[in-house]
C-alpha cells in the first residue's frame, strides 16, 4: 500500500478502479511515475488511456483506490502545477488565441506577456485576429498544447496531441515536449503515434482493459 | 487571482461570447416577443382587467424566455468541453457560479427592458399604485429566476435531455418567487395593497437561494 503522500514518485496510484455506472474503465491501476521523465501511454482504443490521465488530473475521481500526484493526495491542491490538453480543445470557438489563453491565464494568475510568449512557442502568431472556430484542426492543437503549458506545470498530461497535426509540425511539437523534459516536467503523452516520441521517450507504458499490463524502454509490440 | 478578478474575467468572457454569437439573446428575444403576440390574441383585457392579470402574463413569459437563456449558459462551457479548462485550473468554483448567474442576469435585464414597453402597449398598462416599486420587483424577481436557473442548469449539465430537465427542476423550486413577483407587480399595477410584503419575500428567497447555491455549486462542479 502507498502513503497518500508519498512524494517517491510524481504521480503514484494504488489499486485505482474507476468506474462509470458498471462499466469499469480502470481495473486496478497500481503504478509509480518519477519526476522528470517523458511516458507514452499507448494501448488500443477503450484501454483506460484517457481515463487513466483524467484520473491524475483530479477530472474523473477513482471509485476506488488511491491515487498521489505531485506528493499529494488532494489532486485539487496541485492544480496550480498540472497542466492538462484533452482530446477537444478545452477552448471558445468564437475568441480569438489571445482572448482565449488570457482568460485562462487570468485563473492562474499569469500577466498578458506569458500568453504571447507559449503562441510563439508553439509557433501560433498572437496577433492573429481569427477565432479558433476558424482555426485549421492542426493550429487548434497547437493552441490547445500553448493552454496547457499556460502555467509552466511541473506535470503536463497530453491526450492525443498529434491527432489531424501534419508531420512537420508533429515534429515541432515533440521537440517542444523534449524541452520540457530537459527543463526537469514530467508528461504523460496519450497517442497512437507512438513511433514520433520513440526518440525522446522514456518510457512506454502499455494498457490494456483498464491496467497497465507492461512498462517497456523503447517501442516495441507487447506479445 | 481574487474571487472577484476571476468573476469579473469570467464575465467579461460571457458577455463577449454572447455578444459574438447572440445565443442566447436572440433567442430570448423571439421567444418573449411570441408569447406577448399570442397572449395578446389570446385575451382582450379591459384596462382593469389588464391590471389584474399582467403581473402573471410578464412574469410567466420572463420566465420561460430566461430559461433559453439559462439552458445555453453552460452549454457554451460544453462545446469543445471548455468547462474542463476551468476544472484543472485552481480557480475556485464560486466565481464561476456567481459570474454565470450575473451574465444570466443581465441578458435577462435586457430581455425586460425591451419587453415591457410591448406589455405596456399591448395591454394598456398604467401603474396606480407607485410605479417605483416595480424596479425592486423586478430586480429581485429577475434575480430569483437566474440564481436557480443558473445552479440546475449547472445540475441538468451532464444529464442526456437536459432542456427538459431544466424546466423540470426549475419551475417547481421558483413557485414562491413567481408568487411574491406576480403578486407583488400586481399590487403595484392595481393600487389596492402594498406590495412590501413580497418583496421582502423576495429578498429573503434570494438570500436563501443564493446562499445555498454558493454552497453547494463546487460539489455540482466536480461531479463526474
Amino acid at each position: 500500500m502507498i502513503d497518500a503522500q508519498s512524494s517517491s514518485g510524481i504521480v503514484v496510484a494504488d489499486g485505482l478502479i474507476k468506474q462509470f455506472g458498471r462499466f469499469a474503465a480502470l481495473r486496478g491501476v497500481t503504478a509509480q511515475f518519477a519526476a522528470g521523465k517523458l511516458y507514452v501511454i499507448v494501448g488500443d482504443n477503450g484501454a483506460g488511456k484517457t481515463t487513466f490521465l483524467r484520473t491524475v488530473a483530479g477530472l474523473a475521481p477513482q471509485t476506488h483506490g488511491k491515487i498521489s500526484v505531485l506528493g499529494s493526495s488532494k489532486i485539487k491542491n496541485v492544480r496550480a502545477q498540472i497542466g492538462y490538453m484533452a482530446h477537444p480543445s478545452l477552448l471558445y470557438d468564437e475568441m480569438t488565441g489571445i482572448e482565449n489563453l488570457s482568460y485562462f491565464a487570468g485563473l492562474y494568475g499569469l500577466p498578458l506577456s506569458r500568453c504571447r510568449e507559449v503562441m510563439a512557442a508553439v509557433k501560433l502568431d498572437p496577433d492573429l485576429e481569427r477565432p479558433i472556430g476558424q482555426y485549421s484542426q492542426g493550429m487548434r492543437q497547437r493552441m490547445s498544447l500553448a493552454r496547457a503549458i499556460l502555467n509552466d506545470p511541473k506535470l503536463l498530461l497530453l491526450d492525443e496531441p498529434f491527432s489531424n497535426v501534419d508531420l512537420r509540425s508533429a515534429h515541432e511539437m515533440v521537440g517542444l515536449l523534449a524541452q520540457m523534459r530537459d527543463r526537469g516536467k514530467t508528461l504523460f503523452v496519450v497517442t497512437h503515434q507512438p513511433g514520433l516520441l520513440e526518440s525522446i521517450a522514456d518510457e512506454f507504458v502499455w494498457m490494456e482493459a483498464g491496467k497497465i499490463t507492461r512498462r517497456t524502454p523503447h517501442l516495441q509490440v507487447p506479445q | 487571482m481574487s474571487f472577484f478578478a476571476i468573476t469579473r474575467a469570467t464575465l467579461a468572457k460571457d458577455i463577449r461570447l454572447e455578444w459574438r454569437s447572440k445565443d442566447a439573446i436572440n433567442a430570448m428575444l423571439f421567444f418573449g416577443l411570441l408569447v406577448v403576440v399570442i397572449f395578446s390574441f389570446a385575451f382582450d383585457p379591459t384596462a382593469e382587467e389588464s391590471r389584474r392579470i399582467a403581473g402573471g402574463l410578464i412574469w410567466v413569459a420572463f420566465l420561460f424566455a430566461a430559461v433559453v437563456a439559462l439552458n445555453q449558459t453552460w452549454a457554451r462551457e460544453l462545446r469543445n468541453q471548455v468547462l474542463d479548462a476551468y476544472r484543472v485550473s485552481p480557480a475556485a468554483a464560486n466565481p464561476l457560479f456567481l459570474a454565470k448567474a450575473l451574465g444570466n442576469f443581465i441578458f435577462v435585464c435586457v430581455l425586460e427592458a425591451l419587453m415591457t414597453p410591448l406589455f405596456i402597449a399591448f395591454y394598456k398598462l398604467r401603474a396606480l399604485g407607485p410605479a417605483w416599486e416595480l424596479a425592486p420587483i423586478a430586480l429581485l424577481g429577475t434575480w430569483a429566476l437566474v440564481i436557480n436557473g443558473t445552479f440546475f442548469a449547472a445540475i441538468s449539465l451532464r444529464t442526456r435531455s437536459r432542456e427538459i430537465m431544466l424546466p423540470l427542476l426549475l419551475f417547481p423550486i421558483s413557485i414562491p418567487a413567481l408568487l411574491g413577483m406576480v403578486n407583488a407587480t400586481t399590487a403595484v399595477l392595481s393600487g389596492e395593497e402594498s406590495a412590501w410584503f413580497w418583496i421582502a419575500l423576495l429578498l429573503a428567497y434570494d438570500v436563501v437561494f443564493t446562499t445555498v447555491s454558493l454552497l453547494l455549486f463546487e460539489l455540482v462542479l466536480e461531479a463526474e
